[in-house]
């Protein structure tokens, strides 16, 4: 089982971008969760959605306390919470940044593996705003393999229309081309 | 629609087989966690996929109110409320039952306040447990989706006449986006044939309903719900086998899982069986005898299948999500799991945690805690009152 942990700001998207992956998972015959660290929704604080992905029906109800993957939306977050947080030995993060993974990497003891994109400049170049939430998908899906491009494709244009799915699409498959992953 | 697997979210599942039920009225007030599931409702009847009377009442005691009068005149009734609408539809809420009146509620399990909350536990539908409602607990968005169905087909039939309470845990299934198997339209028409109620309200044929009733008469009439409720169970069990005939998924009163030969087990209702099978499959590989017991049906109350599932258990490790204060013998579960086994041979101890209460999450971890420190405290002989999970010094 993948779990998945995302963190971001409340309007961001962060519920969006684990519901979509969950969605994909689904769709190709697989079992996946997706849910929100319940409770009202506060535009700007920091907010938490989750995943899980599997091979078979997936029984657990509680939260991800030990992440595979971490994904980061709002690279202001690090310096209120600790994205790496239970992340498992050999788990990824994956972050909205400029900075290189291995500049991360040094930031975080060197403790886990590191990629990064700059998703803001994605998403502000083909969306005209800073909404990155399904541009990260397309870094997430490089990184872990667990859904493929295609598999995103149908829940995107479903959940945004064709015009601005296909914008949405754009975004993601840039990040899936310029996320640098570290060792 | 065709039979199809979809990654949804369960108040959405719960909003399309209220559409594929082909009801006539929904009445509801929207509060959390409840409330996607009376939005997509509402916009299933404004799209016109749902050709139904959506009422958007002013409160949940019109809703209620709404909900009766349309049963009484035999239409197909459906409404959702979680809480403090609960609390706010209760006076109306014992009328639908004393009344006979079949609908469907999604209850979104949620605690009552105050501390206000919104978050998830079993306050609100033990508020309510003596009302005379069908109650049935569901785990997962596919049990809630087959539940909501199956609750249809047992408020209606003609030798039932009840209002039934599907509860399901709010947020924790109201919130979570999972597979869920939609079945094809057909299939639930053919599951759901529409039964004109025999005492429905008609200008052509008067009757009354809700009569003033004298001490000469009220014994009667209360004796009279009692039956209704207990001639209910072999109608539920119908409406169940049917179910699990045509769709391959199969319910029971009481669930039992890897309890064979199991010494000791742990008794749920709701979402927490889930992740209690989880748990006890680990506890298997530590070669513990653990199995869990899961009540599916909480009124009318399953006494012999649950007798039967517990007589010759060391322990029962019961899981409560409310508090009954001052009751001094534990939650309502654990209560009525002692009374239910009270002097009987081959009872078990019985063990009782109160857990998870608004929200609080209860992790893997959390029971392997319980489970095991259960375990332990029946040993010893610690069997009184209840134990409150996590409560902080």
């Amino acid at each position: 089982m993948l779990e998945v942990r995302i963190h971001g700001r409340g309007g961001q998207g962060a519920v969006t971008s684990a519901e979509l992956i969950a969605i994909s998972a689904v769709d190709t015959g697989r079992y996946a969760q997706a849910f929100p660290s319940f409770g009202p929704e506060r535009r700007g604080a920091p907010v938490v959605a989750f995943c899980r992905v599997d091979e078979k029906a997936i029984r657990i109800r509680a939260k991800v306390y030990y992440p595979d993957v971490v994904v980061v939306l709002d690279p202001g977050l690090v310096d209120l919470i600790d994205p790496t947080e239970g992340m498992k030995e050999g788990g990824i993060l994956i972050m909205n940044s400029r900075k290189r993974p291995s500049e991360v990497a040094a930031s975080r003891g060197g403790a886990v593996r590191v990629a990064t994109v700059d998703a803001d400049r994605i998403a502000i170049e083909e969306l005209g705003r800073p909404i990155v939430n399904t541009t990260m998908i397309g870094a997430f899906i490089k990184a872990t393999g667990i859904v493929g491009l295609d598999d995103i494709r149908g829940p995107i244009l479903d959940r945004f229309g064709s015009k601005l799915g296909e914008r949405n699409l754009k975004a993601l498959e840039r990040a899936y081309h310029e996320v640098e992953i570290g060792g | 629609m065709a039979k199809t697997r979809k990654g949804v979210e369960v108040s959405i599942a719960i909003a399309e087989a209220v559409r594929q039920a082909d009801v006539d009225v929904v009445a509801a007030y929207p509060i959390t966690p409840q409330t996607h599931i009376v939005e997509h409702l509402s916009e299933l009847v404004a799209d016109g996929e749902l050709d139904a009377e959506f009422v958007p009442v002013d409160s949940e005691h019109s809703a209620m109110s709404v909900c009766c009068g349309s049963a009484a005149v035999g239409a197909r009734t459906f409404t959702s409320t979680s809480a403090q609408g609960l609390a706010l539809m209760s006076e109306i809420y014992f009328i639908a039952a004393a009344m006979r009146l079949p609908m469907v509620m999604a209850l979104a399990n949620r605690s009552l306040s105050s501390p206000l909350s919104i978050w998830n536990d079993h306050s609100d539908i033990m508020m309510v447990r003596d009302a005379g409602w069908i109650c049935i607990f569901v785990e997962n968005g596919q049990e809630t989706y087959d539940n909501i169905l199956c609750a249809f087909r047992m408020a209606e039939n003609p030798e039932v006449m009840l209002p039934v309470a599907v509860n399901l845990d709010g947020f924790i299934l109201t919130h979570m986006i999972e597979p869920i198997l939609y079945e094809d339209d057909d299939l639930v028409r053919s599951y759901l044939p529409w039964k004109p109620m025999k005492n429905a309200l008609h200008p052509d044929r008067p009757v009354s309903m809700g009569c003033f009733g004298m001490p000469e008469i009220y014994t009667e009439a209360q004796m009279n719900r009692e039956m209704g409720v207990r001639n209910s169970y072999p109608h539920i069990l119908d409406a169940w086998e049917e179910w699990g005939r045509l769709t391959g998924r199969h319910y029971r009163p009481v669930e039992t899982y890897r309890c064979e030969d199991a010494e000791y087990c742990i008794v749920t209702m709701g979402s927490y069986g889930e992740t209690a099978m989880e748990v006890v499959d680990m506890l298997r590989e530590e070669g513990e005898k653990v199995g869990v017991i899961k009540i599916r049906l909480w009124r009318p109350f399953p006494l012999e299948e649950f007798r039967k599932a517990a007589l010759g258990r060391k322990c029962l490790i019961v899981m409560d999500r409310a508090i009954t204060f001052g009751g001094n013998q534990g939650g309502p579960v654990a209560t009525e799991l002692r009374s239910a086994l009270y002097g009987m041979d081959g009872a078990p101890s019985i063990v009782n945690y109160v857990a998870g209460l608004a929200g609080r999450d209860v992790s893997r971890k959390d029971f392997r805690n319980i489970i095991l420190e259960g375990k332990a405290k029946a040993a010893k002989g610690e069997v009184d009152g209840f134990t409150l999970y996590g409560l902080r010094g």
